[in-house]
């Protein structure tokens, strides 16, 4: 995992939730082209922020997590992508469930009603296989501290260290009543992670009684390819 | 592979659907030419291939959208699509960009 800043002087600015298309072209004209999250918040930041999963065999990732140095320039498309946005100027509360490195483009939401002083009710409820793969930890531990309306609830799925306060097991319906805003409260809702990830909490969403239309899903596929 | 780990959103065709509107397209509501139902695109289920993507209507399954990249073109067919309609959201356009790593 490498998170990668990147100089804006160019950049025209983006949503929180969009993406970047980057692609590359080999010597022999092979291309190969992936979409990223963009991690930094919305607007027009001195810097632009992604956060690269290194794949097996992702010839992309191993670029920007190995190779990329200071000072190099790549050529990228964005920003890119208007369903998977949050407006923060819609007060409705913000339920953000994240699988693994499906947190990058939420990451780009909180840390936008972060800076913008933001006092929309948000709740994280962020699964990952062990503490040492909770990307952003440090970061989310301090926006929590904030106690300005924003709650954290990570979930470990293959074993936790001792003393481990958060949650144990994969995210299921209990888990969402629990941890999530109700039905009734009428949030906005954003998931991402892994296709199987996201189409288990969609459903599970539902049937707590979540409208359809207020859960925007961003799948990444089985392989993790995308991010 | 089953179809459904494959499955990603319409969101994931931002990219080059970019590359034919001028406009955000994800944001666009498509009428199902089988159905009838009308959708996000964003919401639409997308399947990729090396070469391909084909959005299908998450009702019935019918493919509203298919793009195919043939050499350097890239070809958008719409005949499963009965309607697209713009909504009021603001549009962002992409760009390119050579941006620096720091």
């Amino acid at each position: 995992m490498r998170s990668i800043t990147f100089q804006a002087t160019a950049w025209g600015g983006h949503m929180a939730g969009q993406h970047v298309d980057i692609r590359l072209t080999a010597d022999n004209g092979y291309q190969a082209q992936r979409s990223y999250s963009i991690a930094s918040p919305a607007g027009r930041g001195p810097h632009v922020e992604l956060t690269v999963e290194r794949v097996s065999s992702g010839e992309v990732s191993e670029f920007l997590t190995e190779e990329l140095r200071a000072g190099d320039t790549i050529e990228l498309r964005g920003p890119i992508g208007g369903y998977f946005t949050w407006n923060p100027s819609i007060s409705s509360p913000l339920m953000l469930i994240a699988g693994g490195s499906g947190v990058v483009p939420l990451m780009s939401m909180l840390r936008t009603r972060n800076q913008a002083d933001n006092k929309v009710p948000a709740k994280l409820l962020y699964s990952s296989r062990s503490a040492d793969d909770i990307i952003y930890r440090d970061e989310l531990d301090r926006m929590a501290a904030n106690r300005d309306g924003f709650d954290l609830v990570h979930t470990l799925t293959r074993g936790a260290p001792t003393g481990w306060k958060g949650q144990t097991r994969r995210v299921d319906r209990d888990m969402l009543a629990q941890c999530g805003f109700q039905a009734t409260e009428e949030p906005q809702i954003f998931v991402c992670g892994p296709t199987s990830f996201v189409e288990t909490v969609a459903d599970q969403l539902v049937s707590l009684g979540h409208g359809e239309s207020a859960i925007k899903t961003e799948r990444f596929g089985p392989t993790g390819d995308k991010r | 592979m089953t179809d459904e780990v494959a499955r990603l959103d319409g969101n994931a065709a931002a990219g080059p659907l970019g590359r034919f509107f001028a406009f955000e397209a994800t944001n666009l509501r498509v009428t199902c030419a089988s159905c009838g139902a009308e959708t996000v695109l964003g919401r639409l289920h997308l399947y990729r291939g090396s070469r391909a993507m084909i959005l299908r209507c998450i009702r019935c399954g019918e493919v509203n959208l298919r793009l195919l990249e043939v050499g350097p073109s890239l070809r958008l067919d719409l005949r499963g699509a009965a309607l697209l309609a713009l909504g009021p959201e603001p549009a962002t356009a992409a760009g390119a960009f050579a941006l620096e790593a720091v």
